[in-house]
């Protein structure tokens, strides 16, 4: 462990390194249009080394998607229509906030679905319970007298 | 309480649980390095490259229309394309049309080299030093085999080595319906 977490803080000093080297390295027309830059390259992801976005990613492919980034930026476009120009290359993949399509909402109800029908059947099954327990005037009369023969 | 009312509300958790497991388990089961074309049934995007033996020689994304054809990315820098190598050149001696395009290759020489020494089973060949045109198609890696109509719609794309095995399962009946439909 003693040795785990130095090793653990020169990594992320790592990752931290290539995006801040790949954002000073280039020329912003102003602070804000290099904000943009940075936010873009963290929430796009990379293809090829899946699980990284294109700003930790050293791929060749990550690369390309940086330079392509930069190049739109500065000839004027938003990052919508950045993002927007990735997703029609490389799908909804590319993009690390997926949109809500008919396959991701199963993932967003699912879940709250599931339980409600949970609190649905624990509310059906307590309520037949007590419906079972509570003894008509005819069982009570019954029970009186079974009790009453007991204590004879 | 109905007494199909009281069915359908006893197996309703178990339905929906069995159908929210298949749909997970799809997903568990494919290979998440194995990405969907976000291109399919979409026109061959615009792009404007050279040859790769001439670059005085210019081509557009018309050289993908006319007939069915086979787009196959590839680089000398990658092995897999040299193990499908031999099989490409089977298909082109078969009479499939396929398109070659160099993707990001070391040197030109080098990729020049490699189809006179191996073969050359491509009936045009795109140079696309930086990748540009790789870019508008959505490749990310090599190789990568595009499946395209006379009409030069994408209609399917194969990522990794095209073989005689994923040939005869997946990939010829795909071509061969392609051919089907441009008859």
């Amino acid at each position: 462990m003693s040795r785990l977490l130095p090793m653990l803080f020169l990594l992320s000093a790592f990752a931290f390194s290539v995006v801040a080297q790949d954002a000073t390295q280039r020329s912003f027309d102003n602070e804000q249009q290099r904000e943009v830059y940075q936010q873009l390259i963290k929430e796009l992801r990379c293809p090829k080394c899946q699980n990284q976005n294109i700003a930790d990613s050293n791929a060749p492919l990550a690369e390309d998607m940086r330079d392509k980034s930069y190049e739109m930026l500065k000839a004027g476009k938003s990052k919508q229509e950045i993002i927007d120009f990735m997703v029609e290359r490389y799908g909804n993949f590319v993009h690390y906030k997926p949109p809500f399509t008919a396959a991701t909402a199963v993932l967003w109800f699912g879940p709250v679905v599931i339980l409600i029908i949970g609190i649905g059947v624990a509310v059906l099954l307590t309520r037949k319970k007590k419906e079972q327990t509570a003894l008509t005037p005819e069982e009570r009369a019954q029970l009186e007298q079974l009790r009453k023969n007991d204590n004879d | 309480m109905n007494k199909n009312l009281r069915w359908i509300v006893l197996f309703a958790p178990l339905v929906l649980f069995i159908a929210l497991a298949a749909f997970l388990l799809k997903g568990l089961g494919s290979d998440p390095t194995k990405l969907d074309s976000a291109l399919i049934n979409e026109p061959v995007p615009a792009f404007k490259t050279v040859d790769l033996y001439d670059t005085s020689i210019a081509y557009d994304e018309s050289v993908l229309k006319g007939e069915p054809m086979l787009l196959n990315v590839w680089a000398t820098w990658c092995p897999t394309c040299r193990a499908e190598h031999e099989f490409l050149n089977q298909l082109a001696s078969e009479g499939i049309p396929i398109v070659g395009l160099n993707y990001k290759d070391d040197s030109r020489e080098k990729a020049v080299n490699w189809l006179n020494t191996l073969g050359d089973p491509y009936t045009v060949n795109l140079f696309d030093p930086e990748g540009d045109v790789a870019f508008e198609f959505g490749v990310y890696g090599a190789p990568e085999t595009y499946f395209i109509d006379e009409k030069g719609v994408i209609r399917y794309r194969h990522v990794g080595d095209v073989n005689a095995r994923n040939w005869q399962s997946t990939l010829k009946p795909i071509y061969e319906q392609l051919k089907q439909e441009a008859q």
